[in-house]
């Protein structure tokens, strides 16, 4: 995969030294991870070593690297799985207590569905045509990340673990200490909301036409 | 007869594991007549796609 952006360093210089001189775009990727790594880990020292020790493995052969985004992939990779043993290691992370609280306190559905269980008349999901197209577009990306930053807290945890991390749902049970039950409300939930944003705001609204 | 938020329920849940044989068999019934599902079913394994498509691919992304 290219870049799709070409910046003014990038053309410039040699792209090995020109990502390790950018302060700015590792100022900007370290957050990003330390942003990832805290939602998962809910500890906040833990987080902070999981981003070290990536960014370091990564910067070792950023000379292999052929620009940023290549850098930005690799690192990514390496914190998911950095993120992905931690989880298994530490059992447990989080209060599970506060887990079923959120979870208890979720949204029922009563805005989506009639009491008989059935779609209301504007909450029925529409056709989104061939969504595939809207991968290849960058502004669906700023999009989709607003639409996961809108689920809640636990709900995008556990949602990522799944589906960003790829642990299997047995590790999830383990390592977040709930049930299957809770796990499958909690990742139904999470789609459910993932994909009312996602129609309201890329698929129906038409803003990338 | 299930209804439409069960179905959702059981679409979400074939994303995670194997439906039982029934399950696969009243999923089908209920997506024959019900456009609603119809579509929510294929949105939900398009979410999974462009996880995986956003966790690869941050190349693709545009920077912040």
């Amino acid at each position: 995969m290219t870049e799709l952006t070409v910046d003014s360093a990038t053309s410039r210089v040699s792209p090995d030294t020109s990502v390790l001189s950018d302060t700015a775009f590792l100022t900007d990727l370290r957050r990003q991870m330390v942003k990832f790594a805290n939602q998962q880990l809910s500890n906040s020292h833990a987080a902070e070593d999981a981003v070290q020790e990536a960014l370091v493995g990564a910067l070792k052969n950023a000379a292999s690297f052929a620009g940023r985004a290549a850098l930005k992939t690799w690192v990514f990779a390496i914190l998911r799985n950095k993120i992905a043993d931690v989880l298994r290691q530490k059992l447990r992370t989080v209060d599970a207590s506060s887990l079923l609280r959120e979870d208890e306190e979720g949204e029922n559905f009563s805005e989506l569905f009639d009491p008989k269980g059935h779609w209301q008349k504007d909450e029925r999901p529409a056709i989104w045509g061939n969504p595939q197209d809207a991968l290849r577009q960058n502004q669906f990306w700023k999009v989709f990340e607003m639409c996961l930053e809108g689920l809640p807290g636990n709900q995008a945890r556990v949602f990522m673990m799944k589906e960003f991390i790829e642990l299997d749902t047995d590790e999830i049970c383990a390592t977040v200490g709930i049930t299957t039950t809770n796990l499958n409300v909690m990742l139904h939930r999470s789609r459910m909301r993932l994909r009312e944003c996602l129609e309201i705001r890329w698929f129906v609204k038409g803003e990338h036409a | 007869m299930m209804n439409c938020h069960q179905t959702t329920k059981l679409i979400s849940e074939s994303q995670d594991r194997a439906l039982s044989l029934p399950g696969k068999m009243s999923l089908k019934m209920h997506l024959m007549m019900c456009a609603g599902c119809k579509n929510f079913s294929l949105q939900v394994p398009f979410l999974s796609k462009a996880m995986k498509a956003y966790a690869a691919g941050f190349d693709e992304k545009p920077k912040e």
